[in-house]
């Protein structure tokens, strides 16, 4: 179990490795000269030497990527060609909001789309089933920016229900606003991912619906809601956690679009700014810390089988 | 099949094996699944617009500055947007630049993909680079990815289209390696090995025709995501160039107006809604027929 635990660790570092080179030779392998790309239409030649040397550009490319990936490994990502601050400053300052937002959306998430796909699954065929199938082709085509319009169109602008946009601290302005003005940017974001998992859930549910224990819970007379919670649900766990765990890469592009729409000040909106602003050190560090957060989340739910299904023993 | 079984052309008998599978033919498609048959009207409808479309609708660019922001009308259909061009044009317009940037895409990572994957689940040493290479790919996000990609190349057509084809890639890959690897222990697979057939022609003849089903029914999904993705990029102002009429551009102009004339957003919205809504439609049927073990899941 330790051995597996360990190996499984082992094998995300040549994964996190080509995630680093990727970004590493994206910069340096770009047409062109990167430096005066960064520097923009109006820079002078001291701005693109300026940013030749913010970047380390000018030594040999084997020196810049033991000298970069040595930064990294001590959490170093930089320094901003802007602001001149660096570049895990500014992300920590920007974490929250998003933070929270991706949290109240696996929450919300969660909490409607695994018993939406039960239901789907146990009333095969039913109106919900339809309804269920309906709402995951339509979330899949649905852009999540429209989707955000459309809500603050009727929600805020025509009801006057929920705020237009903006964002509140839990901890400074308080639950009640922050809950007020998470609720849009939450089912925004929560749509696409709400499809995709009840649409696993369903198939998942519905395989293990036709399994003989299955039929041997009901034959002994146990209540349908016990058979869906402790037969079905459970033992359709694993796919649907392994889906929870690849819509997380679905769930951070959301979150750029989602805080865009809703003027939310998180990492989001720091990765749009550092693009029209051209300041690569952010949009590559911030990269680095989603794809981290990506391979982290996988990893510990591929230890978390263990758990929900104890016949995986390592 | 008579005479010496060492002559057998086994090739021969993969080919007949593929034919004799149920029709599938475009109509029998439809016919079982009628979800198909709108989807690909619906699809149909949308390419004929954006084909002929902009023939009848008034210049996309063109500006007239006294009919700013103008709500829909019988002259202005889908209304003006703030520098009065007409809405309806440049939605029309924005179908051929989704329509041109999906189907590339979905193209070009299907080839390239299909190309790595044929590859590298054949030859194992090339397999397990590849693979990490791909695992290292799927783990950064796609869309920071293609900003990322843009921002360092300049935003052109060509240069969004290649940054949405980077992140798809690995996906092909992964599938066009799944069904190498389930292949390759094929007894004619295993018999053309024994005959000596050399590995382009095993490759070419044997493997290649079992990825198609599955492969076209992938295409049809990364065209939707792709247009989607596009969408997104000229929304965030980091995609095709403003000047260009996508319906990414379109929307991101509108943003700035929405309290006063949100149709500017919400008809292109719809359209690509739609548009998307129709490929993702094709694409399960396709995927019901050609791919029945996926479907059952499904």
């Amino acid at each position: 179990m330790l051995a597996y635990i360990f190996k499984r660790i082992l094998a995300t570092v040549p994964v996190m490795g080509v995630v680093a080179l990727f970004v590493f030779l994206m910069l340096r392998l770009s047409p062109g000269d990167p430096a005066a790309v960064i520097a923009g239409d109006y820079a002078t030649a001291e701005d693109i030497a300026r940013i030749r040397e913010n970047l380390g550009l000018n030594e040999p490319i084997v020196v810049q990527f033991t000298k970069w990936l040595g930064q990294l490994l001590q959490g170093d990502l930089g320094i901003s060609i802007f602001t001149n601050l660096p570049v895990t400053t500014l992300i920590a300052q920007r974490l929250e909001p998003t933070l929270l937002l991706t949290l109240t959306t696996i929450v919300f998430t969660v909490a409607v789309a695994i018993p939406l796909g039960t239901l789907a699954a146990w009333k095969q065929g039913s109106l919900i089933d339809r309804g269920v199938m309906l709402f995951s082709v339509a979330g899949f085509s649905i852009p999540v920016f429209v989707l955000g319009y459309i809500l603050i169109y009727v929600l805020s602008i025509q009801l006057k229900l929920l705020p237009v946009q903006g964002y509140k601290s839990p901890f400074t302005d308080g639950l009640w606003p922050f809950l007020r003005h998470i609720t849009l940017p939450t089912i925004t974001l929560s749509v696409i991912y709400i499809a995709l998992i009840a649409r696993m859930t369903r198939a998942s549910v519905m395989e293990v619906l036709q399994e003989d224990y299955v039929r041997t819970a009901r034959a002994k007379g146990q209540s349908e809601f016990k058979v869906l919670m402790k037969h079905a649900v459970r033992n359709a766990a694993v796919p649907i956690v392994t889906v929870i765990g690849l819509g997380i890469a679905l769930l951070i592009g959301g979150v750029v679009v989602t805080e865009s729409v809703y003027n939310i000040p998180g990492l989001g909106r720091l990765v749009l700014d550092a693009v029209l602003k051209r300041d690569y050190p952010i949009i590559q560090g911030l990269i680095l810390l989603f794809s981290f957060i990506y391979i982290l989340i996988n990893l510990l739910i591929d230890l978390a089988y263990t758990v929900f299904d104890p016949r995986i023993r390592y | 099949m008579a005479g010496n079984p060492g002559q057998v052309d086994f090739s021969e008998s993969a080919d007949t094996t593929l034919s004799s599978r149920k029709d599938v033919s475009l109509v029998a498609i439809m016919w079982r699944h009628p979800s198909v048959f709108w989807g690909g009207l619906l699809l149909a409808v949308i390419v004929v617009i954006a084909i002929v479309g902009p023939l009848f609708t008034v210049d996309p660019v063109a500006l007239n500055p006294i009919k700013r922001l103008k709500s829909p009308s019988a002259e202005f259909w889908f209304g003006t947007d703030f520098l009065g061009r007409d809405v309806l044009a440049r939605v029309v317009h924005g179908a051929r630049i989704s329509l041109v940037v999906g189907l590339a895409v979905a193209v070009i990572a299907v080839v390239l993909g299909l190309l790595i994957g044929l590859v590298s689940g054949y030859l194992r040493w090339l397999d397990a680079i590849m693979m990490r290479v791909m695992d290292g790919l799927m783990a950064i996000p796609g869309i920071l990815l293609a900003i990322a990609l843009i921002s360092l190349s300049g935003a052109t057509l060509v240069t969004v289209v290649i940054a949405i084809v980077i992140p798809e890639i690995p996906r092909v890959v992964r599938l066009v390696r799944s069904v190498v690897l389930s292949v390759r222990e094929e007894p004619y697979v295993e018999a053309a090995i024994a005959s000596g057939t050399r590995l382009i022609p095993i490759l070419w003849r044997h493997i290649l025709p079992n990825t198609i089903a599955p492969l076209i029914v992938q295409a049809t999904y990364i065209c939707g995501s792709a247009m989607l993705t596009e969408a997104i990029l000229g929304f965030l102002g980091a995609g095709i160039p403003p000047e260009i009429p996508s319906w990414g551009n379109i929307m991101s102009e509108g943003r700035t107006y929405f309290q006063l004339t949100p149709w500017i957003i919400f008809y292109p919205g719809i359209a690509l809604a739609l548009t998307v809504l129709a490929v993702n439609t094709v694409g399960d049927g396709l995927r019901d027929t050609l791919d029945p073990r996926i479907a059952r899941k499904m």
